[in-house]
């Protein structure tokens, strides 16, 4: 029996997006959030709605995160869109591992998941692997005026090389999530929301 | 004929009425205690109705909790000990980790885009407004709230718009009267009892309820005051309890037709469009009006815009250049009877007041502080952030630095680059190059 979620604009099949969220008490307040950022009441968020928020405008990251919201040269984003993205910093709560379906696809907010989130801040065309010059123009974002040009190549260098086993002077995902292994991704990558 | 004499009749006991128990008491500061009167019922039935919405809801589709307490789990590390390292550590591929949560935190919840929306009530007012929430309860609740509805629209609201009439007409017709005197301290005292006897009828108008605390630090002749800015409400409250020069663009219409009425019993200083973007000419004309020691004390918003009185937002320094002593005062409203701040991208003025003539009560405290001045070595940024700590204290409101022209403009970029900078730092060092 899907949930559905009826109010003045339109009626969205919440129960894929319930189980990302971990209730139906998170996911309303999550859409009187999505709302109230939807300034002109479009019923979608756009960039603009998005670069509004102070706190993200001044994030070095701000921008490729927003990009986050919009894959594929979208200029809309939807809250079924909103959430999924919102959805890969649930917490991983242990229950879920034990009871999981292995038939049925990763949950978005497994590690595997948070990774790639990452991986694809850094890696701006999409096509698998974060190329040197693709380092360095994020490297760039992150730093404005800051840093020379010597500077940020040397330490796009030093990045590259650290990370690359293979020798192709990019870095594939699985040489990124290889370089992270040791690190706790669920407690850096995990924003609780409060019952 | 019958009728019309008969609604005759009605109009002038209504009015005798009016004059009687509201306009002469005004203009003698006195009060007959019928607002008290109606403000203990008033309590008594929100909280009998706060009692059956408990008994009434069931504990998991609970009320909403107050934005305060806020959506996500915070942690509220700076960017030093996210990242995970001391000073001139190198970059590393996980430093996007602390970067996208941060912002992923931002996009949940943030501090600023709340503070101009309305403030969400714990417990339900009876004012459909005001919960959005709103769901059956029981019938004796309905009943309860229809008749609220019933008094508010055909009780209050006639006999409020009747005494807004009254009152702004009578400040329209006795400043110019008053105008035409010759400078004296007659037109003066005349002028402040006209004043304060308008004001007093227009927030009768309101049905205000306001609690002035320590009035000695009251604001002096040559000072200016300032204050946290929620509503145009603001100016009335203060004006009640003693008489300001405004400061202002001059406006068209009803508001341009009492401002130059006004500006002719005192002295205050409106601006034409043209002259408030130059920033030297206002400051001049400020300073000159200060000078003065027997000129009004000046009162200015220094936030610039309405914030929804839970938080107080940067402080422009343009009023903090001026000199002369600043007189701070923080004026907090009780949301229960009344929502009064005015979100200018949802409602014009019109129907802002006719929502406030439709609410229960406009209650509020207003706290005067002991004056500031600006110490040796301050800079007018400094002096701002200052006051509007103190400001923010004494009103229990949370302190923010962001800047209230947030509302309808993208942040300034030097901020972004404060952040680039901090980052920076810890990537090379101290300026090592």
């Amino acid at each position: 029996d899907p949930k559905r979620c009826s109010c003045v604009y339109f009626e969205v099949d919440l129960n894929p997006t319930c189980r990302l969220l971990g209730g139906s008490a998170s996911l309303l307040r999550l859409y009187h959030r999505f709302r109230a950022l939807d300034r002109n009441k479009k019923g979608y968020l756009s960039r603009v709605d998005l670069q509004q928020i102070g706190a993200l405008a001044v994030n070095p990251l701000g921008e490729r995160i927003i990009d986050s919201f919009f894959p594929d040269g979208n200029l809309r984003v939807d809250f079924p869109g909103f959430v999924r993205v919102l959805a890969h910093f649930r917490p991983v709560d242990d229950d879920d591992s034990g009871m999981r379906d292995p038939k049925q696809p990763e949950p978005l907010n497994s590690r595997m998941n948070k990774l790639r989130f990452v991986f694809q801040l850094y890696d701006l065309d999409r096509d698998g692997k974060i190329s040197r010059h693709e380092m360095l123009q994020v490297l760039r974002l992150m730093v404005g005026v800051q840093v020379t040009e010597e500077q940020l190549e040397s330490i796009t260098d030093r990045t590259v090389q650290e990370a690359d086993e293979d020798g192709d002077g990019a870095v594939s995902f699985l040489e990124f999530t290889k370089s992270l292994e040791k690190m706790d991704i669920e407690q850096k990558m995990s924003i609780r929301i409060l019952k | 004929m019958e009728g019309a004499e008969l609604a005759g009749k009605i109009l002038s006991t209504w009015l005798t009425l009016v004059l009687g128990l509201i306009l002469l008491p005004s203009a003698f500061g006195v009060s007959l205690g019928i607002s008290e009167i109606y403000m203990k019922i008033l309590v008594k039935t929100l909280e009998w109705a706060t009692i059956r919405i408990e008994k009434g809801v069931p504990k998991e589709s609970g009320l909403k909790s107050s934005a305060s307490v806020g959506i996500i789990q915070r942690d509220e590390s700076p960017m030093e000990k996210g990242l995970s390292g001391l000073r001139g550590r190198d970059f590393e591929l996980s430093d996007a980790f602390y970067f996208s949560k941060k912002g992923l935190e931002a996009i949940v919840e943030d501090e600023v885009t709340q503070r101009f929306s309305s403030e969400e009530l714990v417990s339900w007012n009876l004012l459909t407004r005001t919960n959005m929430n709103f769901q059956y309860i029981s019938v004796r609740l309905t009943a309860v709230w229809v008749l609220g509805v019933l008094v508010r629209y055909c009780v209050l609201l006639p006999l409020r718009v009747t005494l807004a009439f009254i009152g702004i007409s009578l400040l329209v017709i006795g400043t110019t009267l008053v105008g035409q005197l010759p400078d004296s301290s007659l037109k003066n005292w005349l002028s402040e009892l006209v004043h304060l006897t308008c004001c007093r009828i227009c927030v009768r108008a309101l049905s205000g309820t306001i609690h002035y605390h320590n009035k000695q630090y009251r604001p002096q002749k040559g000072g200016i005051c300032v204050a946290n800015h929620t509503s145009p409400i603001d100016v009335l409250i203060l004006t009640t309890d003693g008489c300001y020069a405004m400061v202002g663009q001059v406006h068209g219409g009803l508001m341009g037709i009492i401002q130059r009425a006004m500006v002719k019993a005192c002295p205050h200083v409106w601006f034409e469009r043209s002259e408030m973007k130059d920033r030297h000419l206002v400051t001049k004309r400020l300073k000159e009006h200060i000078a003065d020691k027997k000129k009004l004390p000046i009162l200015i918003f220094p936030e610039g815009t309405c914030i929804n009185n839970t938080s107080v937002m940067m402080f422009k320094k343009g009023s903090f250049e001026i000199g002369g002593t600043i007189h701070p005062v923080a004026i907090k409203y009780n949301p229960q009877f009344g929502d009064a701040f005015w979100n200018s991208s949802k409602y014009n003025m019109v129907s802002y007041l006719l929502r406030m003539m439709t609410s229960w009560a406009i209650v509020c405290d207003v706290w005067y502080m002991p004056p500031m001045t600006r110490e040796e070595g301050e800079d007018a940024v400094q002096f701002a952030n200052r006051v509007k700590s103190a400001i923010a204290v004494q009103g229990g409101l949370t302190e923010l630095p962001w800047d209230g022209g947030l509302k309808r403009a993208k942040v300034k970029d030097t901020f972004k680059e404060e952040q680039q900078k901090n980052y920076s730092k810890m990537l090379v060092g101290n300026g090592s190059l």
